[in-house]
């Protein structure tokens, strides 16, 4: 299940993000008329059908499993938490019959009408990117009904689907998105700009989605702080798991690396700096900060994992804002930076950071959860399916999913490949 | 609300037995083709099916969603004790969806195309089977939460004659909906003759599925027959049918086509109608007799509430559009055809 998400959130991603970047390259063709937009449109709007289909398939799977593998969970969430996929039911669909418009549409429609179609898909890519997190931020702050004696009762799904969490969470996915593919794809077209084919091509390609990618990392942290600060207030143990923090204190150090030893409840090789955790949690250099040891043993996160997952998303995010505060600082002032080989380097070395930081996020949030499914309500193991031999439909799963990936990475290998004989004319 | 609910639910159901159906059969019409006409075929298919085919799969989306929402229970049973079905056919929704988009936009066409098109027209054929079993067995009552050993609670619930002869029939009614859709879209006499043929062979194969589902169910004491002619629904639904299946083969060979497809999407409801309705409230029935129902197994009141407006809202926006990417797409431009 773990990995289905896994592989999901990828494709999803690229699918909410890239109908943007094609809205824009499409934009400038039918504003300017140079036929390179045109192709780069064209050639994007290729991988978004991919990644759609992708996406699409590895989506309806995924409804399904829920209740394959999580029968115990969806007897009793289902009905809670249902409201955000009905309407993310509705805009997929939307998305669907827009993205049929597109594709199927050039030269048929009006061209505007016709750009208006790729902006829906993104559009309604993005709101069900949303909704779809709204979903797990119930997960992670349980809301919109009272549980009585192991019953849930007053049920209210749309409180439920505006439960505390989701903002914060919805707001951080969906920059990381932009964040993700923005760098991922400007790291590829960098990498043909380096090996000095199509060059033009490239470089419009280049430029839309590094800085859409850019501005999108410079805005990461200040959402992330955001989310810092709900988790110290909603889940103490997660945010004490994220940092490795085992005692609760006053002037709480920050933790940057190390490797946690949780027998000893000490962090090794790390690097401390005094009141920046209390202050990145409350506000307040001075603040308390909740411990591990203020919390039973039993509803333990996973610390190892969480606390490595929250460092490399945190140092890949960082690494992101560098380049990206390289970038604009070029594009304002050193404009001859821009063309020059070095920084194209930089891009191309940087193309998995963004999907390494979603990754690794998405693992903070989820095994930061552990040992419950819903906050403080109901435990993974208790929503497991009862079926015997299910760990074979995980394997299963788990296998489809990276033959898709790989598939994938193979279709996209070679829609770069063709890129010359198509979209090359003399 | 409950009952607004329902009707969404029924009519998803319809709609992906119909179009999602018809995609379906164009891969089965494909496996069924012989090797000199299949390029043909593919073409006409892809032009037909192409820009809605994403939509088409939505409908089974929709029914899901609504399902765990709003009659949780209803679903958590089904996907513990159909497990390996419900495993099955999603496998062939992967394979099916995948290599259908990939052959297309592969931009490399080479030996993969092969691999492509095999894998579409094997997944088109096992995927309905295994949506045909799914529905068979829910009814079947061979479903038992109580069950003890392995076999009986994940096996036998699904594997009997009358959820395969089930499977069999959606998988002969896909063909015969695939068929009758592409009769319109052919662009000559020739294939348009060669698809009138496939539409035959459908409707008899669905026509001997369907003998054998009786058969089956009158083996297996399924109470069948009283479902189906126990009621003036019922009796209706099978007349019109049968009624309009002969009128339409008239006009098939009179050449008239514009009717066909409404009159085949007719047949299918009707046959819909007649399976469901004895039985409604009823979706699924145990082995101890018991019965899931819509009524009596729903969430509570409020989400019921909620999921209603939230399908109300959703086909504000969706079937306006879809009917209008259907329409687009039906009609071909003169020029359209030219630069192709």
């Amino acid at each position: 299940m773990a990995l289905s998400l896994g592989f999901h959130i990828i494709f999803s991603c690229i699918g909410m993000v890239m109908p943007f970047f094609m809205a824009v390259a499409h934009f400038y063709w039918l504003r300017t008329g140079q036929d390179v937009y045109k192709n780069v449109t064209k050639a994007w709007s290729q991988g978004v059908a991919i990644f759609f289909a992708t996406g699409a398939v590895s989506g309806t799977v995924l409804s399904f499993e829920l209740g394959l593998l999580w029968p115990g969970f969806m007897k009793h969430a289902g009905p809670i938490f249902g409201m955000p996929f009905s309407l993310e039911g509705t805009a997929f669909f939307i998305e669907a019959i827009a993205l049929g418009f597109f594709l199927y549409g050039w030269d048929r429609f009006n061209k505007w009408f016709h750009w208006f179609t790729g902006v829906v898909v993104g559009v309604s890519g993005l709101a069900s990117g949303i909704l779809v997190v709204a979903a797990n931020a119930w997960m992670n702050s349980p809301s919109g009904f009272d549980y009585v004696n192991g019953q849930y009762l007053n049920i209210d799904p749309i409180e439920a689907m505006f439960n505390d969490a989701w903002f914060t969470q919805a707001l951080h996915m969906t920059i990381a998105a932009f964040v993700a593919t923005g760098f991922a794809v400007a790291g590829v077209h960098a990498f043909m700009i380096l090996k000095g084919q199509n060059v033009l091509f490239h470089t419009k390609s280049f430029t839309i989605a590094a800085f859409f990618g850019c501005a999108a990392a410079i805005l990461q942290p200040l959402s992330g702080d955001l989310s810092a600060k709900d988790v110290a207030i909603r889940q103490p143990a997660k945010l004490a798991a994220m940092e490795a923090h085992f005692k609760t204190e006053k002037s709480a150090s920050l933790i940057v690396g190390g490797i946690p030893d949780v027998k000893n409840k000490k962090v090794d090789y790390a690097i401390k700096l005094p009141g920046f955790l209390s202050f990145l949690a409350h506000g307040d250099f001075k603040s308390e900060v909740t411990g591990l040891d203020k919390i039973p043993a039993k509803n333990h996160p996973p610390v190892m994992i969480t606390h490595f997952a929250f460092q490399m998303m945190v140092g890949s995010g960082m690494a992101m804002m560098l380049i990206a505060i390289i970038y604009f600082f070029s594009l304002w002032k050193q404009k001859r930076w821009l063309s020059s080989n070095w920084i194209l380097k930089l891009f191309a070395i940087a193309t998995p950071l963004g999907f390494i930081a979603v990754e690794a996020g998405w693992t903070v949030t989820e095994v930061g959860r552990q040992p419950w499914i819903i906050y403080n309500i109901m435990r993974t193991a208790d929503a497991v399916t009862p079926m015997p031999g299910i760990s074979y439909s995980f394997y299963l799963f788990s296998a489809i999913y990276i033959s898709l990936a790989i598939i994938v990475i193979f279709m996209l290998y070679r829609q770069i490949k063709m890129v010359g004989k198509l979209y090359d004319k003399p | 609300m409950l009952y607004i609910v329902i009707t969404f639910l029924w009519t998803s159901i319809l709609l992906y037995l119909l179009m999602g159906g018809a995609d379906y059969g164009a891969g089965i019409i494909e496996l069924f083709t012989s090797r000199k006409n299949k390029e043909v075929t593919r073409k006409t298919l892809y032009s037909a099916i192409g820009p809605i085919w994403e939509a088409n799969h939505m409908w089974l989306i929709i029914a899901i969603v609504i399902l765990f929402v709003g009659f949780p229970v209803i679903y958590s049973t089904m996907s513990v004790n159909l497990h390996i079905p419900l495993t099955i056919m999603l496998l062939g929704i992967i394979a099916r969806g995948t290599a259908f988009t990939f052959r297309h936009y592969d931009a490399v066409v080479d030996d993969m195309q092969h691999i492509y098109n095999t894998i579409f027209a094997i997944s088109s054929f096992i995927t309905p089977l295994f949506l045909g079993i799914i529905a068979g067995s829910a009814v079947s009552g061979r479903i038992d939460p109580q069950a003890d050993t392995f076999l009986s609670a994940y096996i036998f619930s699904w594997l009997h004659w009358f959820a395969v002869t089930v499977g069999l029939f959606t998988v002969s009614i896909c063909g015969f909906l695939a068929s009758v859709y592409l009769i319109g879209e052919a662009d000559n006499e020739h294939d348009r003759l060669r698809f009138a043929h496939k539409a035959q062979f459908f409707n008899i194969a669905a026509v001997i599925c369907g003998m054998l589902v009786f058969t089956a169910a009158y083996f297996e004491k399924i109470p069948l027959l009283d479902w189906v002619f126990g009621n003036w629904v019922g009796r209706i639904a099978i007349v019109s049918a049968t009624s309009t299946l002969i009128y339409m083969w008239y006009l098939l060979y009179q050449g008239k086509i514009r009717l066909l497809r409404p009159l085949a999407g007719f047949q299918v409801t009707m046959i819909l109608l007649t399976t469901t309705y004895e039985h409604f409230p009823n979706i699924v029935i145990l082995k101890d007799g018991g019965y899931l129902s819509l009524l009596e197994h729903s969430g509570q009141e409020k989400t019921i509430q909620a999921l209603g407006l939230a399908l109300l809202i959703g086909s504000v926006f969706i079937l306006p559009a879809l009917f209008y990417l259907i329409y687009s797409f039906q009609k071909k431009p003169f020029s359209y055809r030219e630069s192709h």
